[in-house]
């Protein structure tokens, strides 16, 4: 496959013709087809889903059910183990506050320092308010996972582990399906949760053969629309999440007295949906398989090996790469730090300059930042199906500028 | 326009007013959650005039240049002046525009500024 001939399935470039896009990480871009299929329901047939007994609303319906389907085979679940959310962090905050009934003052919840502050908040503030234990498994020397403290800190009291895939700053493949494992054998009774937001577009997933018994994924970053997240569930283990949100679309029948909820997964979809955004996720999940993982694994990898030569090639010690130093179980991102240069800076020079844009802060990991690599801010550029070689070496340009501003 | 013009960054470079005084009447440190980005003042006041004022910090261009011109603009000025420094103010001082992304960090100096003088007097013994 030609990667000039898939920068043309994006419309922003016709229209940002200098733009370099460098941050697919925070969001990936989005090609024709996901927005025509956006427009094609507004255009068509705009009508709300599940009750019209209308032809438009008959065929909403069936395509967001049809897009369910897709989804949930993309994964490998079954499709009433897929719910509709706004995204990631929803998705987890659904997760951690529906399981927290369930919790009490004797249990512990783990996690890793690492974690984006969407899948560490909202289980830090489930252990506040029933007084549960918050445990943090550390990093290695290395900056991976700490697998020994990890299960360490696993025992018989404790209810929920929370992992993340892939690390959004440190672009960490974590060996998940390896853990996990370990994690059953130490206590089978556990219910594991994986935030998948940052390895959904670089790493096939099958969450039977991962034995996760929650995930959790936001469209927006493999080329769908924002606004849309994915939460599946074992079904039984869905079954035990309270719905955080109750109202219209998602009851059998209510009287003053009670109300009885529908089937899974509908009843975790209270209100109206973004109804576009799910039919256009079935898009974008086929844009993603069109391409292919491996074709996409390939090209993210020949990108990654070429910006690390590039950086010590122009740069040596003055660029400092935060994570693994090579590409091997790397997705395709990379943080940085350039000389005494704040991140900011290199940011708002790089889009001055050359129109590249990337990302600095902490990228919403501050208990990594701050407790684990003691800096107070990286810089990250991320890679796509999009990006070329010529994109690094503008790149490279870019960073030739902030060095001739800054000094 | 480029923000990285001259003296933005004749002041990155050699901010003035750094350090913090011994004997302040008002002092506060504030940072900026996003970057990472840190303000201490300390500030001498005598009858609602800023006689003296410090600052020390890290972080980026914007905001640690924006504090040091800050700081020169305010000494020997009022209390009451510096607190009605607006964000139009600083863009002002400044001298190039400032965008939706940096305007948090252009304005740290000046917010930290005015807290201290709000609620950072220092307790005499």
């Amino acid at each position: 496959m030609n990667i000039q001939d898939i920068k043309q399935d994006f419309p922003i470039f016709a229209r940002q013709k200098d733009l370099v896009y460098l941050d697919s990480a925070a969001t990936s871009l989005t090609p024709q087809t996901v927005i025509d299929k956006l427009c094609d329901y507004y255009t068509t047939y705009n009508a709300n889903i599940a009750r019209g007994l209308y032809k438009i609303s008959a065929q909403a319906t069936e395509e967001f059910e049809m897009s369910r389907g897709s989804i949930a085979q993309f994964i490998g679940a079954n499709e009433n183990e897929i719910v509709f959310t706004s995204g990631t962090t929803m998705s987890l905050n659904m997760i951690a506050h529906g399981l927290a009934h369930n919790i009490t003052s004797q249990h512990n919840i783990v996690t890793t320092v690492l974690e984006h502050h969407a899948n560490f908040i909202p289980w830090q503030q489930v252990c506040k308010n029933v007084k549960a234990e918050f445990r943090v498994a550390v990093l290695t020397d290395h900056d991976e996972v700490d697998q020994n403290d990890l299960l360490e800190l696993i025992d018989e009291n404790t209810r929920i582990i929370a992992l993340t895939h892939v690390s959004n700053v440190l672009g960490t493949i974590i060996p998940l399906q390896d853990i996990i494992k370990k994690i059953r054998i130490k206590n089978p009774n556990v219910i594991i949760v994986v935030d998948a937001a940052q390895s959904i577009a670089h790493v096939p997933i099958n969450v039977r053969d991962l034995d996760c018994d929650f995930l959790a994924f936001s469209i927006h970053k493999i080329f769908g629309p924002t606004g849309v997240g994915v939460l599946y569930g074992k079904k039984d283990q869905l079954e035990k999440l309270q719905p955080l949100f109750t109202g219209g679309e998602m009851i059998e029948s209510v009287s003053t007295c009670d109300t009885t909820f529908r089937e899974l997964p509908h009843r975790l979809e209270a209100g109206t949906p973004d109804i576009a955004g799910v039919i256009a996720s079935r898009t974008a999940v086929d844009y993603l398989l069109h391409i292919g993982f491996e074709t996409i694994l390939t090209h993210e990898k020949e990108l990654l090996t070429y910006c690390m030569e590039q950086f010590h090639d122009h740069f040596g010690q003055e660029i400092r790469i935060i994570g693994p130093q090579n590409s091997v179980n790397r997705s395709g991102l990379i943080s940085f730090t350039f000389g005494s240069f704040h991140p900011h800076d290199i940011a708002t020079i790089l889009d001055d300059s050359v129109s590249v844009a990337i990302r600095a802060g902490q990228h919403c990991a501050m208990p990594l930042h701050m407790e684990s690599l003691h800096l107070n801010a990286t810089a990250r550029v991320s890679f796509s199906v999009y990006n070329t070689k010529q994109d690094i070496d503008t790149l490279i340009v870019g960073l030739h500028a902030v060095q001739k501003t800054l000094s | 326009m480029d923000i990285y013009q001259e003296k933005i960054l004749d002041h990155y470079h050699s901010p003035r007013n750094t350090g913090t005084l011994e004997h302040p009447t008002h002092r506060h440190c504030a940072n900026n959650p996003t970057c990472g980005d840190k303000i201490c003042i300390t500030l001498i006041v005598e009858n609602n005039i800023i006689v003296d004022i410090k600052f020390t910090g890290e972080g980026c261009a914007i905001s640690q240049a924006a504090a040091s011109m800050v700081t020169e603009k305010i000494k020997g000025d009022t209390t009451e002046n510096a607190l009605k420094l607006t964000r139009d103010d600083i863009v002002k001082m400044l001298g190039v525009e400032i965008g939706i992304g940096r305007i948090r960090c252009a304005l740290l100096g000046i917010e930290t500024i005015q807290k201290a003088i709000q609620c950072g007097q220092v307790n005499k013994n």
